[in-house]
Parts: structure tokens; C-alpha cells; sequence
């Protein structure tokens, strides 16, 4: 059924911000500290487990992808209610502060991307290695 | 007549969002085929669109949240919040490989650590630059210019005049808008086309909406690596920035 891969969404959703908010109060900041992360985590862990128990079908999967495909329009729908106004009247500190910000780290990407980058794979040793199972 | 219409509209918030932004897609992705052939992608208008409305709505309203403070409009604030915003962002995660988020590790945590203080020198010169000495102030608007939510904790953190704190949100604002705007356009070259890059980019970047956005107008594909990573960049910034960055700048610019 559609709502069992809804419900599992929602579970490993709000694990995740569960967990994120505590690691933000264990480190003492006001802010949830990797939720959406760990959510994911936790989400890519269950569905790829179920699957291979034959227990996620297409008609569960379905739930997930629906609110996937929805990821844009939800996007489009947090654009149009930024404080676009409020970005524009901070004036010139705020545009210079922000827009250098934002260059400097662009900047940045391709030479840490350099770093890491891994090596062109072979794929089937890959998913076997992934399928250890984690904590 | 009139009421009655404006009642069931304001009554059916949620429902209205989907027909608003339904439109507001439809119309960018055709003219993205008319006007650009393509070249401007119909989603990266539609963000756009978004950012547009957001103006029109905070002229209109005269509020902090752009078209959702129009009562008609209420539910693009449910649909556009961090409630479906998180829970969409998680569920694109489905079918994300886990090997490539792990082989990522190590250099993302370079990228989150190495983008928050980037954008905070940034941020503490431009401050600086326009005559501000005091270390609060200079910290206070250098963390905004990491997030429009690590501006206004650390401000508060530090006990900073409200007149910095509002400069701090704004340069996190402006972040955020431009990391929307501008990263479908520079995709190509920082080479934003594989998870292992999306990665980094999201820890560089880490301001969540600016990311969410910026990667959906780029390929939906490299969202969740994206996203996974940013989300620990204002986590990481709330924490640096009363402590370790306000020490530093304390440092070069003694009370």
C-alpha cells in the first residue's frame, strides 16, 4: 500500500530530525545538526533492507517517489516566501558580504572536489561492499 | 460573490498552493522551451518565478515571508516550509547509493569546514571595509554572510545591536537567493555533474534552501548528495562562529 512507503518516510524523517536536534543540544548550538542527513540515511537503510527482503513494493515505493517528484514544486513554493525584499532593503553590506561569500565558495568546489575524487569504479565490487550490513 | 470566493480560497490554503505553484511551473517550463530552447532550464525559472513572487508578495504585504503573507497565499508557507521542505529533500534520498556517499567522506568535511570560513572572512572584510571595528559586530555580520540562520544565533550569542543583526540576516539572505540563481550557471564549470562534486558543492555552499534550489534547477539527480552534506553546514557554523571565529576576530581587532 501507498501509505506504508509514506509512513516509512515519515519515520525516517523524524528520526532523523529527532537525532539532529539532539546533536545540536549535545554541542550546545541552537540548530539541528545534520537531521535531514541522518533522515536520509536512515531512509536509504530501510528501503534498500526491505527491498532485499522482498517486503518494498512498487506500490510502497510509489510513496516515496511521489514526495520525491514534489521536491521541486515544494522548492519553487520556499522560493516565493524568502525575504526577498528584506535581502534587497540590508543594502550594499549585506549584497557585498553575501555575494563575496558565495564567489569565494564557488571558487572553492572544484579544487576540494579535486582532493577526493574518487577513482573511475567498478561498480559490481562496489555493491557488494555495500551490502555489509552497517550500524 | 467575491467574498464567498475569497473565503474558500483563504479557507483551502494548502489547496491553492498546488494550483499556484502548478501554474507557476507550467508557465516557466513553457517558456524555458519558447524563449531559451531549453537553455534556461524550465525549474531554474521556476525558482526564479519563485524569487519574483517572493518580492511581489513582500511589497504587497509588507511582511517577512514574501507571497505567503497574502492570507490567499497562506498555504505556499505551509507548502514551501521546512515541515515538506525537509520531508521532500528526505524523500529524494530514495535510490541515492550509499557508496557514493560514503567515498565522499573525508573531503566533505574539508568542504564544510573550509566553507564556513570562507564565507565568514568574507563576510568579517566586507564589514570591516564599511567601518565596523568591534569584534561583535564584525562577527556577527561575518556569520551571516554563512547562513541567515548562523547570523542571528551567533548576533544573539554575542548580544549584538539589532541594527547588525538585520545586516547579518540580509547578507544570509542574499547568499541564499544567489546560491538559487546562480549555481544552474556556473554548473558546468566547478563541474557540478557527479555526486562525488555535488557533494562537496553542498558542504562549500551549506546554506539549505540556496542549495535545495540551486541543485534542483541543476539535475534532480544530485540532490540528496547535495543536501546531505549542507546539512551540517549550519549546524557546524552555529557552533564555530560564537566560539572559535569570534575569538579570532577578537584577536585582530581588540575591544
Amino acid at each position: 500500500m501507498i501509505i506504508y512507503g509514506v509512513a516509512l518516510l515519515a519515520v525516517s524523517s523524524l528520526l532523523g530530525l529527532v537525532l539532529g536536534d539532539w546533536l545540536g543540544a549535545l554541542i550546545g548550538v541552537k540548530a539541528n545538526v545534520g537531521g535531514v542527513g541522518f533522515a536520509m540515511l536512515f531512509l536509504i537503510f530501510a528501503t534498500e533492507r526491505l527491498q532485499r527482503a522482498g517486503k518494498f513494493p512498487a506500490s510502497s515505493a510509489s510513496g516515496v517517489a511521489f514526495w520525491s517528484a514534489m521536491y521541486l514544486p515544494v522548492v519553487v513554493a520556499m522560493a516565493a516566501q524568502q525575504n526577498v525584499l528584506g535581502a534587497i532593503k540590508g543594502g550594499p553590506l549585506a549584497f557585498l558580504a553575501g555575494t563575496t561569500g558565495v564567489v569565494a565558495s564557488f571558487a572553492l568546489v572544484p579544487l576540494i572536489a579535486r582532493m577526493g575524487r574518487p577513482p573511475p569504479r567498478p561498480d559490481d565490487v562496489d555493491a557488494k561492499k555495500n551490502e555489509e550490513p552497517r550500524p | 460573490m467575491i467574498e464567498i470566493l475569497q473565503q474558500a480560497l483563504i479557507k483551502n490554503g494548502l489547496v491553492v498552493s498546488f494550483a499556484a505553484v502548478g501554474g507557476v511551473m507550467w508557465l516557466s517550463y513553457f517558456l524555458s522551451g519558447k524563449l531559451t530552447r531549453g537553455r534556461l532550464h524550465g525549474s531554474a525559472l521556476a525558482v526564479f518565478a519563485g524569487l519574483v513572487l517572493a518580492y511581489v508578495g513582500g511589497v504587497v504585504a509588507g511582511g517577512k515571508n514574501g507571497l505567503a503573507d497574502l492570507p490567499m497565499f497562506a498555504g505556499i508557507g505551509l507548502l514551501g516550509g521546512n515541515m515538506l521542505r525537509d520531508f521532500c529533500i528526505v524523500a529524494t534520498a530514495y535510490g541515492a547509493s550509499f557508496a557514493d556517499l560514503r567515498r565522499s567522506g573525508w573531503p566533505v568535511v574539508v568542504a564544510l569546514f573550509s566553507g564556513v570560513a570562507a564565507s565568514f572572512v568574507c563576510g568579517a572584510a566586507v564589514a570591516v571595509a564599511f567601518g565596523y571595528r568591534d569584534a561583535v559586530s564584525i562577527t556577527t555580520i561575518g556569520a551571516g554572510a554563512v547562513t541567515y540562520i548562523v547570523g542571528p544565533v551567533t548576533g544573539a550569542a554575542l548580544d549584538a545591536s539589532s541594527e547588525v543583526m538585520a545586516l547579518s540576516i540580509a547578507a544570509g539572505l542574499v547568499k541564499a537567493i544567489l546560491v538559487m540563481i546562480a549555481t544552474p550557471l556556473v554548473a558546468k564549470r566547478i563541474g557540478l555533474d557527479n555526486p562525488h562534486t555535488a557533494m562537496i558543492y553542498g558542504g562549500t555552499m551549506g546554506t539549505n534552501s540556496g542549495v535545495a534550489a540551486g541543485l534542483a534547477a541543476t539535475d534532480p539527480k544530485l540532490v540528496p548528495y547535495g543536501v546531505m552534506a549542507a546539512t551540517f553546514y549550519t549546524g557546524l557554523g552555529c557552533f564555530l562562529g560564537p566560539s572559535v571565529l569570534f575569538l579570532a576576530t577578537r584577536l585582530i581587532f581588540p575591544a
